[in-house]
């Protein structure tokens, strides 16, 4: 639903800025188009991915859609650089709506889905959706699970020296919170007196690839894993992007504020189960945090259905051209092999440049 | 002459001072114990962590990522196992992320036998540690060496494991430190902290200057064209003297070479070495199946099988659960002086 609300005062003419609700929370209406689009062109991005993964264009398709709503929303409001004056993250292979909403070209993914030589996040080498950004803090993805979760108070330790707002993102999915790393991400965010502004971010998409979270776990919710450390937590319904955007401004605010972690757990779906190892098929009974958005925005009577039909167009169009872009590009060759195994250095005798066989 | 461990601490106050190391940290790194062999002792950067070896690691590669300086510490490797696949994402990261991430972090830990140890600090890594692709591992087995290594560790922009030989660690060296004091006393009384109460103690640090071991350098210890036998860490200074018992028995001369590096090596002066002796003999205390040495007694006979005058020969520790408490079990499991000695007599003069 509608409500007319958020009066801007202009030269005494009095301006109301529509706004979309969800429950006592609301967006303007040109916020929620521009969510609506990020999170299409997310999903068109990744459903022409399982395709190219059964194609042959790719080898394997792992991704997050049933997660654009939240991780779209939590791209838009991270402060983005190079640095520790910037934001830091510490991603997992399901946020490709993160990456896309940060304002990564969707032929970045392609590149990386057809391990192409112009792959500037691994250079053909890593799985699709693990990312690698230095110009944008997103240090490299990995698909150890839960590992990232151990790194990040080390770049929010950098940060807490800083007399500034930056803040490091931590996310990973429920069936990780397992791990040792998840806890060890607890411990290390609140020693006292060294508490560091780090949002520890949990998708709960309820799944650990075939095992359901509740045949596993006990507790009702995983934030209150937070609670001996002292870390405060909220859920958020992560398939409504006006609350997850709430959501993770106001978590996004306490740690900015309070330089301590913010425990943050997103109910999320898992559209095409795992990866494309199980599968990558439709799953029926999931919520679609697309179409539901689009029904809240049609509601409104504020969006036109054309504009949304318009949107989806254009995303498919945007795609087919990034892949036909991108099928077109070089593969590494053999002269990559052994790039990038180490950095130069002044010290070392036998690699000063990079490695390059067995020392001679 | 300052002790391994002494030379360690040294490096790192000169590294926190003069090379960028902004954390220097592990469980019981900083104040008041400065590390269970003191080789942190009252260094400005060194702070206490929660007894957590994964956080440790992942600590040290965020700060790095971050641009800071890390110098980490797994207070014996024997705890380092349990952040085997930690240590296998940081080796792959630049590589993984087609360069976009360095990974400047030292990780140091002690390694090997010798303290009467038991099963859990008698550990060798570094067989391991050189499966870690990306990364970089050193072993000094000499205060010197441990301190441009542990400065050569900090400057390279990439992972550098320190293992240190904890059986050597109250080793005086032979050479001095670049700036060292005069006397062991002088030293002792600047940078080692009072047993006790040290709630007031101050380190009074020498003007320790810069000094590199280069990576990827042995150290000729010995010269000879009879048997060419290279060693690192414990069982380097062991090798020295059977070479030295072996000189002055039968006159045959032994090059000898302390690697350093385990990772790069120096295969230029090994195989150089091996031309002219024609008998090699690889010593560690690492257990013998997949062992590192057996990478180089691989190359040995892959590049040099016509230059070897006789089979070569690599003495390693026994495949066995672990290192027992008794001395039975330790001096008859890792290689000791006379296990030494008789695999050197034998290689001298088995006949080519």
């Amino acid at each position: 639903m509608s409500r007319e609300c958020n009066p801007e005062h202009t030269d005494g003419v009095t301006l109301v800025v529509p706004e979309i609700f969800s429950g006592d929370e609301s967006l303007p209406v040109d916020r929620c188009l521009q969510l609506h689009q990020l999170m299409v062109r997310t999903r068109v991005l990744e459903e022409r991915m399982i395709k190219m993964s059964k194609s042959g264009q790719g080898h394997f398709w792992i991704g997050g859609p049933g997660e654009e709503a939240f991780n779209v929303c939590l791209g838009l409001q991270v402060k983005k650089g190079e640095g520790p004056q910037y934001d830091y993250l510490h991603l997992h292979y399901r946020n490709s709506a993160t990456m896309v909403a940060m304002g990564m070209p969707l032929y970045e993914s392609i590149r990386q889905m057809a391990m192409t030589k112009t792959d500037t996040h691994s250079l053909g080498r890593n799985f699709i959706g693990h990312f690698s950004c230095r110009k944008w803090n997103v240090i490299p993805v990995t698909s150890v699970i839960e590992v990232q979760y151990v790194m990040a108070p080390g770049t929010a330790l950098m940060q807490k020296r800083l007399s500034n707002d930056s803040l490091t993102i931590v996310t990973g999915g429920d069936a990780g919170t397992a791990e040792g790393d998840f806890t060890s991400c607890l411990i290390w965010s609140s020693r006292p007196g060294q508490e560091l502004p780090v949002l520890i971010i949990v998708t709960n998409n309820g799944w650990g690839i075939s095992t359901p979270a509740c045949s596993v776990h006990s507790e009702k919710q995983i934030i209150d894993r937070g609670i001996p450390f002292g870390i405060p937590g909220a859920v958020v319904d992560g398939n409504d992007p006006i609350a997850s955007w709430h959501a993770i401004a106001r978590a996004m605010e306490y740690v900015r504020t309070n330089r301590r972690p913010f425990l943050l757990e997103a109910k999320v779906s898992r559209l095409y189960g795992h990866s494309s190892s199980s599968g990558a098929l439709r799953v029926k009974g999931e919520v679609d945090c697309i179409e539901r958005f689009e029904r809240k925005l049609l509601d409104s009577g504020l969006v036109e259905p054309h504009r949304l039909k318009q949107v989806h167009w254009e995303a498919e169009a945007e795609v087919e051209a990034a892949v036909e872009q991108v099928l077109a590009e070089p593969q590494p060759g053999i002269e990559d092999i052994e790039r990038f195994c180490y950095a130069p250095s002044p010290v070392d005798a036998v690699y000063p440049h990079d490695y390059t066989g067995l020392p001679r | 002459m300052a002790t391994l461990v002494q030379a360690v601490r040294l490096a790192l106050h000169y590294a926190e001072e003069n090379l960028g190391v902004t954390d220097i940290f592990g469980e019981d790194v900083g104040p008041p114990l400065g590390g269970v062999f003191t080789a942190t002792q009252g260094l400005r950067t060194a702070w206490n962590s929660p007894l957590d070896e994964r956080g440790i690691v992942g600590m040290a590669m965020g700060i790095a990522y971050a641009g800071g300086r890390p110098v980490a510490e797994i207070q014996f490797c024997d705890y380092g196992f349990n952040v085997i696949d930690l240590l296998k994402v940081a080796g792959n990261q630049f590589w993984a992320g087609a360069g976009n991430f360095p990974l400047p972090m030292v990780l140091m830990t002690p390694s090997g036998s010798g303290i009467r140890g038991s099963l859990y600090h008698s550990h060798s890594f570094e067989s391991w540690a050189s499966r870690l692709t990306g990364w970089k591992i050193v072993m000094p087995s000499c205060a010197l060496d441990a301190y441009g290594l542990m400065l050569s560790a900090v400057v390279d922009p990439n992972p550098v494991l320190v293992l240190l030989p904890k059986a050597l660690l109250r080793v005086k060296g032979e050479e001095k430190i670049p700036g060292e004091p005069e006397s062991d006393d002088e030293l002792r009384d600047c940078i080692d902290a009072p047993v006790g109460d040290r709630t007031n103690w101050k380190p009074r640090w020498p003007p320790v200057r810069e000094y590199f071991v280069p990576l990827g350098v042995a150290r000729r210890v010995r010269e000879g064209d009879d048997v060419t036998v290279v060693s690192y860490g414990r069982t380097l200074p062991l090798c020295v003297q059977a070479a030295d018992q072996l000189a002055a028995e039968t006159g045959k001369r032994c090059d000898v070479y302390d690697l350093r590096s385990i990772f790069p090596y120096d295969w230029k002066a090994i195989s150089a070495s091996l031309m002219r002796t024609g008998r090699l003999l690889l010593v560690n205390e690492d257990t013998e199946v997949t062992n590192f040495g057996e990478h180089l007694l691989r190359r040995a006979i892959d590049e040099h099988f016509y230059d070897l005058l006789v089979r070569p020969r690599l003495l390693a520790g026994r495949h066995l659960p672990g290192i027992g408490l008794n001395q039975i079990y330790e001096q008859n499991t890792v290689p000791q002086l006379a296990h030494i000695r008789k695999e050197l007599w034998e290689l001298a003069h088995e006949p080519a």
